[in-house]
């Protein structure tokens, strides 16, 4: 291991390292959070749901978002796998399906960070806990 | 800078205690742990008794005078009701803790303990009925006896023993109210480093250290008469006897104590004094041919010499440097060649049987307790020196015979082993046992006169001192050191190769014998050291005859008994060897 | 570079090691690595979440779920459920014993919600045996900021505008002390951190070092510099192993990183800490007597002055400073001093860390803003008191703290206010009593640890403490006399005004506090021979209601000192100077007829 030289050394080495910590440090305060639902049941993975998962995380944590997410289970929405359910703090929860990678970054650049709304929102008929 | 204290005003210099500025002002404040060795610069100071408490304007709780330094402005009050409150609460509580077999201990009225209680008017311990003791197991060594139940912990004991002697028997153990000073693992003091140089029993404030008592023993083998009862005492008590009986530190009582022995009932009264001629003899005659192989190019040959004559220097050196059991000199010391010449030269002139024949030394010391009860001393069980008895031991078989000490006329010692030159007397005092060998050394070795007789060089109370004397060409080099702690200074030195040395004298006590652990208790004054030192010397002065090998008696002891220094009989007699008795053997 | 989509944390303290966390962790790893799910949870051994009664306990990130009281055969179901299907598990969320309902993150827990976490922000949070998690952290970014920004006067400035306080107990101001070690010359200077934490259910400080032990390595480093000292040494009890060990661990990572030895950061700043072990002396944490020890010494208190900035380890300027005091200072360098300054109260600034014990629900370790009240962290986060019994004491400030009663409960906690109240800070024990606690007893109980713990050196402590002990006991016998209680307050003053350290000082007040605020339980052991709580077995009576008692003889035949008469079919009365109050009658007794008074 190296050893740290200096304050810059520390600070690079931070930023590397805290990419581990961020969903520890951001989940603290789930509120205060966009929270990210991946339905991860079977259906769900059988339809993809584990690249979307991947995806989400990846471009979230690249571009620091401040977003949690998680996995659930089956939302029920069997026909529209892989479904994504997005709330954005303070606001009512919206669920997308057949969320696939190119959709994931999708909900990402225009909702979350534009709040557009984009195609394939599924009108919600549950609360979720 | 200025305080005041009770009201009064006054300047002191930077660096003084609240103590010592109340003493300034003329109050005397009660205190128990303290102890100032000043001369050597070291002070107890645990402030844990907590009696010199005093009340300091703007200070939380009360404060420990000897232990808190003055500062500007202060306003301290020594005995107001809020101080007098807690300075006899915490009194009443170190006596709740304390036995009150006053009546029988051996400390009463010498204790410290007891005078605060008288000073401080206690006459009930208030609040606590039946309260539990801290008690422990009584420990008995053949010189020293721990009564822990009447330590007040004030620590004096373990800084002399760790500070000043470096020997570690005591440290505290234990804690709270089972506190305890003891040696390491509890172990009992004989098993211990414990060189029994009573230097912890010299400044006892209390009965927890106390010499063991030997005069009821003695007493009753001068009741019977089928055993003829010899006593012999050592150079350094004749010079503080006297102050058991009021007399000023320094008063030379060598006739009055003769007289008293021998009212006492002692067949025979002589003096160790003959003896430490007998012992310049035989280790004079040691260092000389040493000396002489060195000269000769002998490599092997061990030198420096040490001296022998201290018993807890002896045991010091066994258990610190089992490496050099074959430097110190193997002469005995003068209480043991005399113990070995009464049972068999005297024994034999006065036609008694040696074991009905009792030796009894009166010693400065409490080591030598343990001394004449080694098992090199004995013969078929028989110990060549049967009781040790010390100066505070004598006083009191001397109150208790209804003696009027002052009153006594002077007498003089017995012979054959009265007799002494003034080089034994000097044994008494540090550097006095080197000072003695070398009167004898110098005309052994040179074959001339020895013109000088006092030599000032090898005097005095530095901890380590050496000096060169000129054997008429020959320097030969002398280092003196008294207390352990500097006895392991000089020592170390050696090894280290910073002294190059011929002769070393080693005394474990303060200022030599006269410091002694069995002598009236000097509880740190070097003054009263220095004035029975002092009183040696002026006895040296006046005797007629100032160096050993002048002394008739030796010669005839020589010419009769044993031949020459270092003959086969005087190796059979004289000289002993030393154990390895470090932890690690 | 893996991304965990989610983080198990497994609290690795000493008290849910104590319950097989480790097996929890070591389960998890399993079960996910059978569900081939090892690259999507991460599974972390944190330091304590500070909930102790509800232990082992389980957090899972990121969705912040609090599973409680978790055992190693529940591993199978978290990962199967929560893990794969994230339904959380029911059955282990922690549920609110006042409002019935399973809390669903720890967010929501009354435990928590009062909490400030400054000297525990670590702990339960990140692995403490991974520097990197650390240094994610912001971990020695206060270091780096120190050595590249301020000189070392600049440095202790910032300390003292925090107004941080020493939280070991004396409540000294820590930039003032450490301003005070600088300004000394010396050629070598030590920092200390004191981790000889004794106080009787106090494991805060062990707590932080097995939770966060770089932050203390940190603020070491940081004193270093400000005192110009490069030798730091961590004073622990060697019966903190797990915090021994995590210590050492991270004193070896921080060398590998460069952040221990010589030429720290560039800045030309050596400096190195070592561990010395205590071995478990209560006296040990005053810190002359900690300094006495390190040097292989009796652990024995010695005066002051001179003070251990003066004269303290081998004779050097020594600055002595506990474990949560510490652990403060990156993050006041972090945050600002201002920042820290605005929490608190206004002589005690920061926060309080405290171990919540005795008859209350949440047992466990809180970090709270100086200032709160006993209410709020006794009714609010510590769930009030167990079994819905009455409220009667909290005793503060460990063994030479005092009780405060009913009418503190408002009273804002600080410095200040607790010895004005007739207690202390301490180092942040609080135990909590019910109506059930004799205060006698209480009192007599603390006097019993100080008798056995006090070092034996000055005589008010070594003698007097037990004294009032004997004092004590006999009043809890039911021999208490008139005067007992005046024995008791002049003795106590007395030992409070001349006992050497911190120690005797202050042992007597337990007994002042409950003389003040519950004298009445005193005079009704010492005039009535009773105990009001019926916890003093000897002034308990047994005794038969004659109407009751049909004479069956079952007591007497039981009664195993014949302390019982009575003829076959009349009532059976007990002769008070026999029984030895075994309660063996009231047990055999089928007609109700024996009662307790």
């Amino acid at each position: 291991m190296d050893k740290i030289k200096s304050l810059d050394d520390l600070r690079k080495m931070k930023q590397q390292l805290e990419q581990q910590l961020r969903l520890r440090e951001q989940s603290n305060d789930p509120d205060a959070l966009v929270q990210i639902k991946v339905a991860m049941a079977t259906c769900g993975i059988a339809a993809g749901a584990r690249t979307v998962m991947n995806t989400l995380l990846e471009r979230t944590a690249a571009e620091r978002l401040p977003v949690v997410i998680t996995q659930t289970g089956c939302m029920g929405y069997c026909h529209s796998e892989p479904t994504v359910e997005v709330r954005k703090p303070g606001e009512e929860p919206i669920v997308f399906g057949h969320v696939d990678a190119k959709k994931a970054i999708a909900i990402i650049e225009k909702y979350i960070r534009r709040g557009e709304l984009l195609e394939g929102v599924i009108p919600q008929n549950y609360e979720s806990i | 800078m200025q305080l005041t204290i009770d009201n009064k005003r006054i300047d002191v210099a930077v660096g003084t205690t609240v103590y010592d500025a109340a003493k300034q002002v003329g109050v005397t404040i009660p205190r128990l742990c303290y102890l100032n060795l000043e001369a050597l610069g070291i002070e107890n100071k645990p402030a844990s008794c907590r009696i010199c408490v005093v009340e300091i304007e703007g200070r939380r709780n009360l404060a420990p005078s000897c232990a808190t330094l003055c500062t500007e402005g202060m306003t301290v009050k020594t005995s107001s009701p809020r101080v007098l409150n807690a300075r006899k609460t915490v009194l009443e509580l170190l006596l709740s803790d304390h036995p009150k077999d006053c009546l029988i201990c051996p400390k009463s009225g010498r204790c410290e303990l007891q005078n605060l209680a008288i000073r401080m008017g206690v006459r009930e311990i208030h609040s606590i009925e039946n309260a539990e003791m801290s008690t422990y197991r009584k420990d008995q060594s053949p010189s020293i006896i721990r009564n822990m139940d009447k330590c007040v912990l004030c620590r004096r004991c373990e800084t002399v023993c760790n500070t000043v002697q470096t020997v570690g028997a005591l440290s505290g153990v234990n804690r709270g109210f089972m506190a305890v000073v003891a040696p390491a693992f509890e172990q009992d003091l004989q098993d211990s480093p414990c060189t029994f140089c009573g230097q912890c029993v010299a400044v006892c404030p209390t009965g927890a250290l106390t010499e063991v008592d030997h005069t009821p023993r003695v007493v009753r083998a001068l009741a019977d008469p089928t055993k003829t009862v010899i006593v012999q005492t050592a150079p350094a008590v004749r010079a503080a006897l006297g102050e058991a009986f009021g007399m000023p530190a320094g008063t030379l009582v060598t006739g009055k104590m003769v007289a008293a022995l021998r009212q006492i009932g002692f067949d025979y009264v002589f003096d160790t004094d003959f003896a430490a001629d007998l012992t310049i003899m035989e280790e004079g005659a040691e260092l000389l041919s040493r000396i002489h192989r060195m000269l000769e190019g002998d490599s092997n040959v061990k030198l420096p010499i040490l001296t022998s004559c201290c018993p807890a220097w002896v045991n010091f050196f066994e258990q610190n440097y089992p490496d050099m059991l074959d430097v110190p000199s193997t002469a005995r010391s003068p209480q043991q060649m005399f113990g070995a010449i009464a049972k068999t030269y005297l024994a034999d002139r006065i036609g008694v049987r040696r074991d009905n024949l009792i030796v009894v030394s009166i010693m400065p010391c409490l080591a030598k307790k343990y001394e004449c009860r080694r098992d090199e001393f004995k013969v078929d069980g028989n110990p060549d020196v049967d009781y040790a008895l010390s100066t505070r031991e004598l006083a009191q078989l001397i109150k208790e015979a209804n003696i009027d000490f002052n009153a006594l006329p002077d007498d003089n010692f017995d012979a054959p082993m009265g007799e002494s030159t003034g080089a034994a007397v000097i044994f008494g005092a540090t550097g006095g046992v080197i000072e003695a060998a070398t009167r004898t050394a110098y005309e052994l070795f040179t074959g001339k006169k020895c013109r000088q007789i006092d030599f000032h060089e090898l005097r005095g109370m530095e901890g380590v001192r050496t000096a060169s004397v000129d054997f008429d060409g020959t320097p030969i080099h002398i280092g003196i050191a008294h207390q352990l702690g500097n006895a392991r200074k000089l020592l170390d030195g050696v090894r280290a190769g910073r002294y190059h040395l011929h002769a070393i004298e080693i005394m474990a006590c303060p200022g030599g014998c006269v410091g002694g652990g069995g002598q009236p208790l000097h509880m740190g004054n070097a003054q009263i050291i220095c004035a029975r030192q002092q009183a040696l010397y002026r006895e040296d002065a006046q005797k007629p005859l100032r160096k050993s090998h002048e002394n008739p008696y030796i010669q005839q002891l020589y010419n009769e008994f044993l031949g020459r220094p270092l003959s086969p009989k005087a190796h059979h007699l004289l000289h002993t060897r030393y154990f390895d008795k470090s932890t690690n053997n | 570079m893996s991304t965990f989509k989610m983080h198990l944390l497994v609290c690795g303290g000493t008290g849910c090691r104590a319950s097989q966390s480790a097996m929890i962790v070591e389960r998890l790893r399993e079960a996910l690595a059978a569900s081939g799910l090892s690259g999507d949870a991460q599974v972390v051994a944190t330091g304590c979440f500070g909930f102790c009664e509800q232990g082992p306990i389980v957090k899972v990130m990121p969705d912040n779920t609090f599973y409680t009281n978790v055992t190693p055969d529940d591993a199978a179901i978290i990962v199967a459920e929560h893990v794969l299907k994230g339904r959380k598990v029911e059955r282990l969320l922690y549920t609110d014993p006042q409002h019935k309902t399973p809390a669903s993150d720890s967010k929501h827990m009354g435990f928590y919600r009062k909490q400030i976490r400054i000297a525990l922000r670590n702990c339960g949070f990140i692995d403490p045996e991974n520097i990197d998690e650390y240094i994610a952290r912001d971990g020695y970014a206060a270091l780096g900021k120190v050595l590249s920004e301020y000189t070392p006067q600049e440095a202790i400035e910032v300390v003292k505008r925090s107004g941080l306080r020493g939280r070991g107990g004396g409540g000294f101001p820590t930039g003032t002390k450490w301003d005070i070690a600088r300004t000394r010359r010396s050629d070598q200077k030590y920092v200390v951190c004191n981790a000889d934490e004794g106080d009787p259910g106090a494991f805060m400080d062990r707590s932080i070092l097995e939770g966060d032990p770089h932050s203390i390595l940190e603020a070491m480093l940081i004193c270093g510099y400000c005192i110009g000292a490069t030798k730091g040494l961590v004073y622990i009890r060697a019966e903190y192993p797990l915090a021994i060990h995590r210590l050492q661990v991270a004193i070896t990572q921080a060398r590998e990183y460069g952040l221990l030895g010589a030429d720290i950061m560039g800045a030309g700043f050596d400096f190195d800490i070592e561990l010395r072990y205590g071995a478990g002396a209560f006296v040990c944490g005053e810190e002359t007597a900690l300094i006495r020890s390190m040097e292989g010494r009796r652990g024995e208190p010695t005066v002051k002055p001179p003070f251990p900035a003066e004269s303290g380890y081998r004779g050097r300027p020594t600055n002595v400073n506990n474990v949560e005091t510490l652990a403060n200072i990156p993050v006041i360098f972090l945050k600002g001093p201002e920042w820290f300054a605005g929490i608190g109260s206004t002589g005690s600034k920061g926060t309080k860390v405290f171990a919540l014990a005795g008859k209350i629900n949440n047992v466990g370790l809180i970090e709270v803003p100086m200032g709160i009240t006993l209410r709020e962290v006794i009714f609010e986060i510590g769930g009030g008191i167990k079994d819905g019994k009455r409220f009667k004491a909290v005793q503060t400030g460990g063994p030479s703290g005092g009780c405060l009663t009913e009418k503190h409960l408002d009273t804002p906690i600080d410095f200040d206010n607790l010895l004005a109240a007739g207690s202390m800070m301490g180092s942040g024990g609080m135990i909590v009593m019910d109506e059930d606690d004799c205060m006698v007893s209480i009192a007599k109980f603390y006097l019993e640890f100080t008798v056995d713990e006090s070092c034996g050196k000055c005589a008010p402590c070594r003698i007097g403490n037990k004294r009032l002990y004997e004092l004590l006991r006999k009043i809890t016998l039911g021999h208490g006399e008139a005067d007992d209680m005046d024995c008791l307050r002049n003795l106590s003053a007395v030992i409070k005004d001349t006992a050497l350290c911190g120690l005797g000082q202050t042992s007597p007040n337990p007994v002042l506090s409950t003389l003040d605020n519950f004298r009445s339980e005193y005079e009704a052991h010492i005039f009535d021979r009773k105990c009001p709580a019926g916890q003093c077995k000897a002034l308990k009576h047994y005794f038969i209601l004659p109407e009751k008692c049909t004479g069956c003889t079952a007591c007497a035949r039981n009664c195993s000192v014949n302390a019982i008469v009575g003829e076959r079919r009349q009532a059976h009365s007990i002769i008070q100077n026999k029984c030895i109050r075994c309660g063996a009658c009231l047990e055999k007794c089928k007609f109700d007829a024996i009662r307790v008074g």
